[in-house]
């Protein structure tokens, strides 16, 4: 703290102030400064099989980060657009596979089918699931949703369903490796563009209501709970959709799919990218996914790892990173005379 | 006579474990997500003081709760205090720092049965035919002593007290003069303390393994629940209801049925009365 005779004070950039209204049409460098991130996004992620055609690997890894974060959003959507704090992302992805693998290799579904019915069907049994802990406020979400991955484990592996711990095997691969990379981009794409028009419109502005004060949503004679419900099965479906599609990848469902992994990655890649902005959800995945690759030799320690970080940005620096971006581009700061 | 008895000593197990969690929850309104992995924590530093150090193994117990107590204050002064009132915020950091004690200690080759504590008191007698070793007779003794101990200490001195003005007012007991950040460092501190005393008690029983650490959370987050978030009275009651629910399905089902039978518990709970078994306070202040 100084002593006060100065002060840092931010102004938006004068294209920022030309670019709000209808004068953002004026000129190419307005409408440039307007959509230039979003094309760096698309384009970016669009290019990145093309880039890494050399490498397979990191191809594949591009997929995994797809699903990531898939998952990263529909955390992001239910923690600061809802007000619910799941901890068990890993449950949607585990209800995805599973039905996915049922589907695909019990029911014989072709793999264009038994993905789309998997994210459904694990959607509506994941808010039914949820749904007793919905008319209450506060962390019994965050409890119930951290019981379940445990619980469907253990159930599992007890009762040797669904193949115990070998899982089920067999499930159709894509095919061929573009429509495997691209199937997952695109639909990551179609998730966040959507999820933001969603929140942009009159239910979004709802669920943002939720959050911040359900009382008046009720008095405004809102069903809150459905609402909620509503917010869970949207969220749930994009994560049950990660998980259809990624044990389609894996040709395999078993029990890593509810693997802590899918839990903490998402919540910490949030954090990093920055809460309630989608996009900052797809920042932190495209942080963290990649390093998390390369600490592979370390193992667990990179749980360990991520909620140190994790806990570093909350308390630190909990804005994340894509507002304080957003606002970097956005507003110049410079001393003033207080 | 076999299902009362282990029921009885299965429930007090449970109320120890949950006692701190739902402290800390009552005083505070904190949701500990690190606590199991507190109970994990107390319980290796226990065997570290012991089998490293050498030290006696009561001194040990020592070291190890005012360590965990330690830990559990340091955890508020440095993250949670910062950010608290943010409950997305504390829900992340408390699970997170949770996650990192808990898979930190699992990579750092806390796996296996190789590390088990001593029983305090070896051997064990008969009561009507069915033989109860020491152990678990002084888990039993010392639950009761500890829940009278801490009934006394809100009631009759000055912290306590404090304590119990903030769990019911947090407004008032402030204008009080009750500084409540402070009160909740202690709440912190105690709560911690209390998961490691329960830790020594019980993992003599055992084994010390890092899936006891979720394990605890589980179990303690249900009871909690279960006698309304916060409330002690109702944890202890809900501590036995799923004490017994626990040994029930042992006998009858199977072992593999416990988590299953807490987790409906936890449900009917939520659908039946939301604020759980003793939570009437809070009732309007849960409910959306």
């Amino acid at each position: 703290m100084s002593d006060g005779r100065d002060r840092k004070e931010r102004i938006d950039r004068g294209i920022k102030v030309r670019s709000d209204g209808l004068y953002a049409v004026s000129s190419l460098r307005e409408m440039l400064y307007l959509s230039g991130p979003r094309i760096l996004l698309i384009a970016g992620l669009l290019l990145l099989p093309l880039l890494l055609d050399p490498f397979p690997y990191w191809k594949r890894v591009v997929n995994i980060l797809c699903v990531y974060a898939l998952l990263a959003i529909a955390f992001d959507f239910l923690a600061n657009c809802v007000g619910l704090v799941c901890l068990g992302g890993s449950m949607f992805i585990g209800l995805g596979g599973y039905f996915a693998a049922v589907f695909n290799v019990h029911l014989h579904l072709p793999i264009y089918l038994s993905i789309p019915a998997a994210a459904l069907a694990g959607a509506v049994i994941a808010t039914l699931l949820i749904l007793p802990c919905l008319s209450l406020r506060g962390v019994y979400f965050a409890i119930v949703t951290l019981m379940y991955p445990l619980l469907f484990t253990r159930v599992i592996e007890a009762f040797d369903l669904l193949g115990g711990s070998n899982g089920i095997t067999g499930l159709d691969s894509f095919p061929g490796t573009n429509l495997e990379n691209y199937s997952i981009l695109l639909i990551l794409l179609a998730v966040l563009f959507g999820l933001r028009r969603v929140l942009n419109d009159d239910i979004g502005l709802v669920m943002h209501a939720v959050k911040d004060n359900d009382q008046s949503v009720r008095a405004s004679g809102i069903d809150v709970v459905g609402i909620k419900a509503l917010a869970v099965f949207i969220a749930s479906f994009i994560g049950c959709l990660g998980g259809a599609y990624l044990a389609h990848v894996y040709m395999w469902a078993g029990l890593s799919l509810f693997a802590l992994d899918f839990s903490i990655i998402p919540i910490a890649a949030v954090t990093i990218g920055g809460g309630g902005v989608l996009f900052g959800a797809v920042v932190g995945c495209l942080i963290l996914v990649p390093l998390s690759e390369f600490l592979r030799f370390f193992g667990t320690f990179r749980i360990v790892l991520y909620c140190t970080v994790l806990t570093a940005f909350i308390v630190l620096k909990s804005e994340g990173l894509m507002p304080y971006c957003t606002r970097k581009y956005e507003q110049f700061e410079r001393w003033a005379d207080a | 006579m076999e299902i009362l008895l282990f029921g009885v000593i299965n429930s007090v197990t449970l109320s120890l474990t949950a006692l701190g969690f739902t402290l800390v929850y009552g005083i505070s309104r904190l949701p500990n997500f690190a606590h199991g992995a507190l109970y994990v924590t107390s319980g290796y530093i226990v065997w570290l003081c012991v089998n490293t150090l050498g030290l006696n193994y009561v001194l040990g117990i020592v070291v190890g709760i005012v360590a965990t107590a330690i830990i559990g204050a340091l955890m508020y002064r440095l993250i949670i205090l910062r950010i608290r009132g943010m409950q997305i915020s504390e829900i992340i950091a408390t699970y997170a720092i949770g996650l990192a004690i808990i898979e930190g200690l699992r990579w750092g080759g806390l796996r296996g049965s190789t590390f088990t504590l001593p029983s305090f008191l070896a051997g064990s007698f008969e009561i009507g035919g069915i033989a109860v070793d020491y152990q678990r007779l002084f888990v039993l003794g010392s639950g009761v002593v500890v829940f009278a101990a801490l009934g006394l200490f809100v009631k009759y001195t000055k912290t306590g007290l404090a304590l119990k003005a903030i769990a019911q007012d947090e407004r008032a007991a402030m204008m009080l003069g009750i500084d409540s950040d402070r009160k909740a460092l202690v709440s912190f501190a105690l709560g911690s303390g209390l998961s490691a005393f329960a830790a020594v008690l019980i993992l003599p029983l055992g084994s010390i393994v890092v899936e006891t650490g979720y394990n605890v959370l589980i179990y303690s987050i249900a009871v909690s629940i279960i006698g309304g978030l916060g409330s002690w009275g109702g944890a202890i009651v809900a501590s036995f209801i799923i004490g017994f629910a626990q040994i029930l399905t042992e006998v009858f089902l199977s072992t593999q049925y416990q988590m299953v039978i807490s987790l409906l518990a936890i449900i009917v709970t939520l659908l039946l009365k939301p604020s759980g078994i003793f939570g009437k306070q809070k009732e309007l202040d849960d409910r959306v």
